[in-house]
């Protein structure tokens, strides 16, 4: 490994804490395939985004009250009277929902390429542990302008817990802090709600820890072998990483100076009020899909753990997928189930936003019958039966010769 | 570096243009990341709500001759007092040069009957004793400031103890003969 | 580029998932009618003289009921009125601030910092003089209503539709094709000629409806003109700066075979 610097300073830091030798190490001389696609520049980008929101996060909290008389009012002096307030504010709201479009194309990428696979199971692992305290913090963020939607979110979903028997009404009381949501649980939640993301942050550290241990996966799922096969990271994927942000942030910011009630509920601009429920309450848009799987179980307790394992399930992915490939791109069958089942996860989000009944809800029983059948039974079969095509030497020859012929 | 495919850069012409690339990029980056700081620095700023708060106004009418009353202005006390003649007098014969923070009393009021300053010792932020009747009011008859024992004289001049500078006076308009706005 | 195009179809498909879920907040409404706002588009900006006359409408005719307790009188000053205006029309009402030597409550003459004032002291006192209804507050009525300013016009502007036969209305309640369950506490308030304007604009019930829905969308979103006018900078920033990022990826990614 050469020296990171020939300047005497860094060079005596270095010697004592070898804090350059490991950022050169694992930011510039990082060896990358050299064929990753632009799908492979949103893992960065949902970092960009952590910080944004880190950021936005603890300046709105500088002007935040987390008491119920206070604070709907809070966020609308936010809005009116602190100088660029309605900008974080907006930055933040708009930010949540970013995240997690970042997030699931992320996912998605992985899912398609086969990035969960061995040695990769520790790294999906903490990815998914990543999407789960997101859930929480958007969650738990929602509730804090303490309007409609953030009252009656959090007592629907604080209620999920309640179906839980024995312990499920002691979970809910103590959830509360009260027999209601009411000051004490907005008072928990916020502090809750400004952690979860430094929890994030250290899951991200170890995520990318080991993404460097085991390597990027690539478009074409093989190892990389030759040196000819990768590159650094800097500056091929630094430069290509700063292109994705500047057009993910004109999108980003579009909505923000635009649009930026877009991914909100009207409701959540009247102040909570315990004593009316507004007609139609819908989550967040990213959780409609597990919303749609929960209310398709016409149980209780049923809807809740199977909307829990329809998370839980994804941990067991590597060993449910026993194919030997990785790419979806030398999958000829698995890759229409793969696309059939993003396909199938819009239509929950779309039939977790509408009244759960009649043909609504007969749709939304198929479709998670169909997310779970996927991966517990498709999976491992396809994997079984298919005959993948043939893989290529290596990623810096990827022309394969098809049938003796050669290209 | 030496396990990857990284060739060194090609010729000179394709060099100078990257270099103006990088630099512009470069300089456009930082320029952008510096402005995007400028909304999180200014929303610690006073916002729109505090500055609109940011002048107060004080009915003098109630004031007796040799009383004072103490108001909040941008949450810091200001003194005001109604001075006697002999205070007036005690203020307007000290001979300025023995001063530390050399000033006239007519420079600290707009009428000499009003004395109107910002109750916080410029030593290190107490509030001087001397607006009721009962406080002492230290050596010069003005204020005096427990924590770290100085005087201020009846112009609220610094004149012994360990304060730099005489008490602040704000700035305040008489909007009648009877009232202040502060601010 | 053929991953660029991927990626933009996903920005699509990430969009469509986000178009397709907003809930049907005004479930029961039957009628929305669409309407130009100055405000709306890419460019939109605010009219103030017509947020002016918005003004004077909510005055003098939705203030009998209605609260505005997020806007200031000193807000007023962006819409073009005045610094004496604005003090005067603050200190026309009085408003409580601590208490007097004796305990008792210190009234005092309102000033620009005030909320602007309110018609009821409390909730109870409101829905004492309307009936047992609330009049809410309008300060964010518009952002709080799916397509606010269609809907708040709408229905301001649907007293007068014809009432179906067999309907049923309840005591003390009005006809409203717009609103959910079709009646409404609030009767009509807005005629033609009901406010005569300084400026002479017309002043047929439409004109006075779309002028305080105006108004309504500016308590709503007072920042909207920043908003927009630092958007479009930004955006022209961002665009020299990608297109920048991007001739500087294409120039580094020459050297290598990929």
């Amino acid at each position: 490994m050469s020296a990171p610097s020939n300047n005497k300073v860094v060079k005596w830091v270095d010697d004592r804490l070898p804090i350059f030798t490991m950022m050169k190490h694992s930011a510039i001389d990082y060896p990358t395939p050299k064929n990753l696609n632009y799908w492979w520049n949103f893992g960065s980008l949902a970092g960009l985004m952590l910080v944004i929101m880190i950021l936005t996060g603890l300046f709105l909290a500088m002007n935040y009250v987390p008491h119920t008389s206070m604070a709907f009012d809070s966020v609308e002096r936010i809005m009116r009277d602190v100088n660029y307030g309605w900008l974080l504010r907006y930055l933040h709201a708009n930010g949540a929902s970013m995240f997690f479009i970042l997030v699931y194309i992320h996912i998605f990428r992985g899912l398609y390429y086969g990035s969960y696979k061995a040695p990769r199971e520790v790294l999906w692992w903490l990815g998914l542990v990543i999407y789960l305290l997101m859930m929480a913090t958007g969650f738990l963020g929602y509730v804090l302008p303490w309007g409609q939607m953030s009252f009656w979110g959090a007592t629907v979903i604080t209620n999920l817990f309640s179906a839980f028997p024995l312990v499920g009404e002691h979970i809910v009381t103590w959830l509360w802090g009260g027999f209601s949501v009411d000051n004490p649980t907005l008072n928990r939640f916020f502090p809750l709600h400004f952690v979860l993301p430094f929890v994030i942050l250290g899951v991200v550290v170890v995520h990318v820890w080991a993404l460097h241990s085991v390597k990027s996966n690539n478009p074409l799922g093989i190892d990389m072998k030759t040196p000819q096969d990768s590159i650094p990271f800097h500056p091929y994927y630094t430069i290509k990483d700063l292109f994705g942000i500047g057009l993910f942030l004109m999108f980003y910011l579009a909505f923000v100076f635009w649009a930026p009630n877009f991914f909100g509920e009207p409701d959540n601009y009247i102040p909570a009020n315990p004593m009316v429920t507004p007609p139609h309450i819908v989550p967040e848009w990213y959780y409609l899909p597990f919303y749609a799987i929960l209310r398709s179980v016409p149980d209780k307790l049923g809807g809740v753990l199977l909307m829990f394992g329809a998370i839980l399930i994804l941990f067991v992915l590597p060993w449910l997928d026993t194919s030997k490939v990785r790419s979806c791109k030398f999958r000829p069958i698995y890759k229409w189930f793969t696309i059939l089942f993003l396909v199938n996860a819009f239509v929950l989000g779309y039939i977790g936003a509408q009244p759960a009944e009649g043909t609504m809800l007969l749709v939304g029983q198929i479709c998670t019958v169909w997310y779970f059948l996927h991966l517990l039974v498709l999976t491992p079969v396809i994997g079984w039966l298919e005959k993948p095509k043939p893989l290529p030497e290596s990623i810096s020859s990827p022309v394969v010769k098809k049938s003796g012929e050669a290209v | 570096m030496a396990d990857t495919a990284n060739p060194a850069s090609g010729s000179s012409d394709g060099e100078t243009r990257r270099d103006f690339l990088l630099y512009a990029s470069s300089a456009v980056g930082v320029v952008g990341a510096g402005l995007a700081l400028w909304p999180f620095v200014h929303s610690m700023n006073p916002a729109a709500d505090v500055l609109a708060l940011a002048s107060t106004e004080v009915d003098l009418a109630p004031i007796a001759e040799g009383q004072a009353i103490t108001v909040m202005w941008r949450g810091k006390p200001i003194f005001v007092r109604h001075r006697t003649a002999d205070e007036i007098s005690a203020a307007q014969a000290v001979d300025v040069t023995s001063l530390r923070d050399p000033q006239t009393d007519a420079d600290r009021v707009k009428k000499p009957e009003w004395l109107v300053m910002i109750g916080i010792c410029t030593h290190l932020g107490c509030i001087p004793l001397g607006q009721a009747p009962a406080d002492p009011k230290g050596e010069f008859g003005g204020w005096f400031c427990p924590c770290h024992g100085s005087n201020y004289d009846t112009s609220g001049r610094i004149r012994k103890g360990p304060a730099p500078l005489n008490l602040a006076v704000p700035p305040y308009a008489f909007t009648t003969d009877t009232s202040i706005k502060i601010g | 580029m053929r991953s660029m195009r991927k990626l933009f179809t996903a920005i699509a498909a990430a969009a469509t998932l986000a178009v397709a879920t907003p809930a049907l907040a005004n479930s029961g409404a039957t009628k929305l009618e669409h309407k130009e706002w100055s405000w709306q588009g890419m460019f939109g900006q605010y009219d103030k003289a017509q947020l002016r006359r918005g003004f004077q409408v909510y005055k003098e005719i939705c203030a009998t009921c209605h609260s505005m307790n997020l806007v200031r009188y000193r807000n007023l000053m962006d819409i073009g009125l005045s610094e004496d205006d604005v003090k005067a029309l603050a200190a026309a009402n009085e408003v409580q601030d601590g208490f007097d030597d004796t305990g008792a409550p210190k009234m005092r003459a309102g000033l620009p910092a005030d909320k602007l004032h309110a018609p009821f002291p409390n909730e109870k006192a409101a829905r004492a003089a309307n009936g047992g209804a609330l009049p809410p507050d309008l300060s964010l009525m518009n952002k709080a209503r799916k397509s606010g300013p269609d809907y708040v016009y709408t229905l301001l502007t649907s007293y007068e539709d014809p009432m179906p036969e067999d309907f049923h209305l309840m005591d003390g309640m009005n006809y409203n094709p717009a609103f959910p369950g079709h009646q409404i506490a609030m009767p009509q308030m807005i005629f033609d000629e009901g406010v005569t304007f300084a400026d002479g604009a017309p002043n047929k019930k439409e004109n006075i409806t779309a002028d305080v829905v105006a108004f309504l969308n500016w308590t709503a979103e007072p920042e909207l003109d920043t908003r927009k006018g630092m958007g479009l900078k930004v955006m022209i920033f961002l665009a020299v700066m990608t297109a920048l990022f991007y001739a500087l990826k294409r120039q580094i990614w020459s050297r290598i075979d990929h």
